[in-house]
């Protein structure tokens, strides 16, 4: 970790008469913070060309100066240098306060590839902004996958959602510059709404022991930072521009950051995306192209002592969905699984039509922050977001251009949080936080609610702390606790009401009664307890070892309680249950580090034990007009996931490197003696990098992918009577795809076209060999082969 | 503490947020459009005997109760009946038709009819505006005695071209099957 310091003092001292040289200017050092002097700060007098220092108690003395201008130029070790001027009048003492700490030396670097830290003992990667760069033209899953043991779980190639030691969904937490996202993450097919192209870094942290951020995230968390501001006269910015083979498709992306030595900035950022339908080695996805616009804006003044910023973001998806994907029964699934291409291959087209979604995600946030002398920092933060999601069906006559879903999901946040900082080996960190949300489910659909309307309260109250108890060893414990309330108006079909048996456990939340449907007004109030503590030892320059603990309790989400309909892209029925219980997860991980500098390993292990763990399983069948439908049904049982992830970079030689990312994960249902679905298989990434600096940076790497057929999975296959051949056949959705391995190349090169101009090029082939794959872990699977050769080209232009 | 102040301040503008923003009123129920809870077919002998009506009703959509399906009367051996499809939409009063809307968009419709045993056999007596069949109006025709099941299926954007696919063989139709019964039937 790097410290900047930034340190300034001023100096007045005068003596007397005119022309006499023999002013003395003494001045102290002190911190910001605690009041503790700044010993050995250099203090160099441009005038008399004598440097002098800061003694222990933080107090210097320049002797003989005369009147006139002066200009002192102070640093400390790793401190941007600061020069002053002042005007010599007469001897002057004066207590200069430095600001000297962390977390503000990194808020004031310029070099986006310094990378920050979001925790100290827990299971923390850093994707850095070079790193982001390469995902220009993709999304936030598949940069996440940069970490090892990050997977995602898909619909489709452009419906991403990331997946963090077998957890997804509201099991994790996504964190878009300091607000938590609210964008209806409970479903497997709505993807973050994050313009991977605002992110200037990306942490993601394996399980919930940061507690500041919220009690629930059972699998962990994501934070995305955009570029932070920097207190120098500076005006930068970046645009790339990048073109691909595969969907033929082209992004467009370009930020422009303002700002000023007093403290105020403003940053803009734009980007745009468009795909036509993607391919896989043998036929055309139809339906699956994309187009996506993001815009963030931000300003704000920011000081040491105090601050504020107005943040502004807005995410605009069109995404088509494979056609061949949208089936009518259970004897359209039969037929899709038992045919090797896709039901409907069309020409290539950039047209996106039914089935699709739309989803537009708003995000204003107005931050306030200021600094106590002796005491700390206090933020105060408001935020508020709008997520409008369309999902557009096959449908017929009037109804054809009418959303299928149309739900419009508000959320106001309001939180202070308060760092005490003040001791130098003892960090406090609490807060409070209030949310209220509201989901409206537009009846002009046509389309029964999948997710009713409701309102949500949540408030959290959470204290934290960090304490360096030596030179090795630093702990850090917490406690947190949430109350949420969800109060929703839901209509149940009569038959349903009953067929669950709702009508002896919840009769009295009854409001209405329409003969076939009745309206419920379910109220539920969850209280939950969140606790995490952590060690990191240090064991020599080289290495390091970290224990954390955590135990986290997610209450169900909407979709866990009020599902109710027919999943089209399944062929089946999903059903919600009010009686849900929340989930209560005890993680304990470990790490081992070790860097020098040919090698870094990073290994870490983790043990997840779930109590109630909320899953989707089928438990009957149905009988329709249209056929019979597995009926899916959330359930809980007791769930225990473990693995152990692996990171290693050696520098086999000067120019050399090889890198490897392996993960390995296993997930038990306890209860039922069985696997989780949709765990991801044993995956190894090795890469070969050969790096030339000599050559404009150029670098040029080869990178093996092999992902593992998943052997244990839950057998959930049935049988079904297929009417039109008078036959009874089983229905396998549950067996995982052979294994595969691919090959993907990346190059890039920079050169600098002025002082302050470079042009990166890069060049990348994804899926080299054109391989025919299908993922476990693509909800799709049943219907299409997944990506083939993918050639990108992007032209970056930093100035 | 100045702390205090901000954090009493944060509380306070956040339960004014959360008290301004509450509203009673009840959501609509959704009238539900394109849900096809009925079919009925209707056979008319060509020669002397009885009409024959099946029907499969199921009026809480995709709920959990199963459709009722009923055969109004037995099948007389070697003989043809004219066929005619009716679909409605149930869950709406009056009954919305859905046949109207197939017969819109016939196009992109086509019904297909399938039985085991070689009980009865059928051929179309409509076409789109390609030529191509609907299955809206149709010949059953029955030989010898026997029971069986009698299936109708409804599909959505099939590709009326693929081989064989007008003369009502459904194995390379593809789209979305919209409607799947399986009727109990007996020729006498």
């Amino acid at each position: 970790m790097k410290y900047y310091f930034i340190c300034f003092a001023f100096f007045l001292f005068g003596i007397s008469e005119a022309q006499d040289c023999s002013f003395t200017f003494s001045g102290e050092l002190s911190d910001f913070h605690d009041g503790t002097p700044i010993s050995a700060a250099a203090i160099y007098i441009k005038k008399l060309d004598r440097y002098t220092t800061s003694d222990l108690d933080g107090k210097f003395k320049i002797e003989n100066l005369c009147k006139g201008d002066l200009i002192l130029v102070i640093s400390h070790i790793g401190c941007e240098t600061k020069t002053v001027n002042f005007e010599v009048t007469g001897d002057m003492f004066k207590a200069i306060a430095l600001e000297h700490h962390i977390e503000e030396l990194n808020e004031v670097s310029i070099k986006t590839n310094i990378s920050r830290n979001e925790t100290t003992t827990a299971q923390e990667t850093v994707i850095k902004s070079k790193t982001l760069q390469k995902y220009s033209a993709s999304n936030l899953g598949d940069a996440l996958k940069e970490v090892s043991g990050v997977s995602s779980i898909n619909t489709g190639n452009s419906i991403v959602k990331p997946m963090i030691n077998g957890m997804h969904s509201s099991r994790l937490l996504i964190l878009n510059n300091n607000v938590r996202l609210q964008d209806q993450e409970w479903g497997i097919e709505h993807a973050p709404n994050i313009d991977i192209n605002s992110a200037n870094q990306i942490s993601v942290i394996k399980g919930s022991g940061t507690l500041a951020y919220g009690g629930d995230a059972i699998g962990g968390i994501i934070i995305i930072n955009p570029t932070q501001a920097i207190l120098k006269d500076t005006l930068f910015g970046r645009t790339s521009i990048g073109a691909q083979s595969n969907g033929r498709g082209y992004n467009v992306s370009t930020r422009l950051n303002k700002n000023y030595a007093s403290g105020w900035f403003a940053n803009l950022q734009a980007s745009h995306k468009r795909h036509g339908d993607f391919e896989s080695p043998d036929y055309v996805l139809t339906n699956t192209g994309l187009q996506s616009s993001g815009v963030t804006f931000s300003a704000g003044k920011k000081r040491f002592e105090s601050g504020f910023e107005l943040f502004y973001s807005y995410i605009n998806n069109d995404i088509g969905i494979l056609r061949a994907s949208h089936i009518g029964n259970i004897s359209d699934l039969v037929t899709a699984i038992n045919t090797q291409e896709p039901l409907v291959v069309n020409d290539f087209s950039y047209d996106i039509n039914a089935p699709r979604q739309e989803v537009t995600h708003h995000l204003v946030k107005a931050l306030y922050y200021k600094r106590f002398r002796n005491f700390g920092k206090l933020n105060l933060q408001y935020d508020y977001q709008n997520n409008q999601r369309f999902e557009f069906d096959v449908r017929v006559g009037a109804d054809r251009d009418k959303p299928a879903l149309d739900l419009n999901l508000q959320t106001h946040t309001l939180s202070a949080d308060v760092i005490l900082d003040a001791r130098d080996t003892y960090k406090l960190n609490f807060g409070v936080l209030g949310r209220y949300q509201d989901n409206f489910a537009n009846p002009d659909t046509g389309v029964r609610r999948l997710i009713p309307d409701y309102e949500r309260y949540d408030f959290g109250i959470y204290l934290t702390s960090e304490w360096d108890v030596n030179d090795q060893l630093t702990l850090d414990a917490g406690i947190r606790y949430d109350f949420n309330r969800i109060d929703a108006k839901k209509f149940y079909q009569t038959s349903r009401w009953e067929e669950r048996g709702y009508d002896e456990d919840f009769q009295d939340i009854i409001i209405e009664d329409l003969g076939t449907q009745l309206l419920t007004n379910p109220i539920f109030n969850y209280h939950n307890v969140s606790l995490s503590g952590g060690m990191k030892y240090t064991l020599n320059t080289n290495s390091y070892i970290l224990g954390n603990y955590s135990m986290a309790r997610r209450p169900p989400n909407p979709s866990e309680l009020f599902s109710d309909g027919l999943h089209h892209s399944a062929a089946r029925i999903e059903l919600g249950d009010l009686r849900l219980e929340q989930e209560l997860s005890n993680r304990l991980s470990a790490s081992y580090a070790y860097n020098n500098d040919k090698l870094n390993i990073l290994f870490e292990v983790f043990y997840n034990h779930i109590n109630d763990f909320m899953y989707l399983e089928p438990v009957g069948i149905e009988q329709t007009i249209r056929g019979a439908f597995p009926v899916w049904s959330y359930q809980q049982t007791n769930a225990a996931l473990y693995g152990a992830d692996l990171s290693v970079n050696y520098k086999i030689l000067e120019r050399w490197s090889i890198n490897n990312k392996s993960a390995f994960i296993k997930g038990d249902d306890l209860d039922n003696e069985t696997a989780i679905i949709d765990i991801p298989a044993f995956n190894t990434r090795n890469e070969l990098t050969y790096r030339n600096d000599t050559w404009n940076n150029f670098s040029a790497s080869l990178k093996s992918e092999w992902v593992f057929e998943q052997n244990e999975f839950p057998d959930y296959n049935f049988e079904t009577f297929i009417a039109s051949t008078n036959e009874t056949v089983l229905v396998d959705i549950s067996t995982p795809p052979p294994a595969y391995h691919l090959l993907h190349f990346y190059s890039d090169i920079n050169f600098n076209i002025s002082d302050k101009t470079k042009l990166n090029v890069a060049l990348s082939v994804n899926n080299l060999l054109d391989t025919n794959y299908r993922s476990y872990l693509n909800r799709l699977r049943y219907f299409a082969d997944d990506l083939g050769r993918n050639v990108t080209l992007q032209l970056q232009l930093n100035y | 503490m100045k702390t205090n102040k901000y954090l009493y301040l944060a509380i306070l503008s956040l339960i004014l947020v959360m008290s301004c923003s509450d509203d009673d009123s009840n959501p609509v129920p959704v009238n539900e459009e394109e849900v096809i809870t009925t079919l009925i077919v209707s056979l008319n002998p060509t020669g002397v005997g009885t009409p024959i009506t099946m029907e499969s009703r199921d009026l809480d959509g995709d709920g959990p109760d199963a459709p009722v399906i009923t055969v109004s009367s037995a099948f007389e051996e070697n003989m043809t009946y004219t066929g005619s499809l009716n679909l409605l939409n149930e869950t709406v009063t009056p009954a919305e038709s859905i046949r109207e809307e197939i017969e819109e968009e016939d196009d992109e419709h086509q019904f297909f009819f399938s039985s085991n045993n070689g009980l009865v056999s059928t051929s179309y007596s409509d076409i789109d505006g390609d030529g191509n069949p609907v299955g809206l109006l149709f010949t059953l025709t029955t030989t010898s005695a026997g029971d069986g099941v009698f299936t109708v299926v409804l599909r959505h954007e099939p590709n009326k071209t693929a081989e064989g696919v007008s003369d009502g063989d459904i194995t390379n139709a593809g789209g979305e099957t919209d409607i799947l019964v399986s009727f109990p039937i007996s020729v006498e």
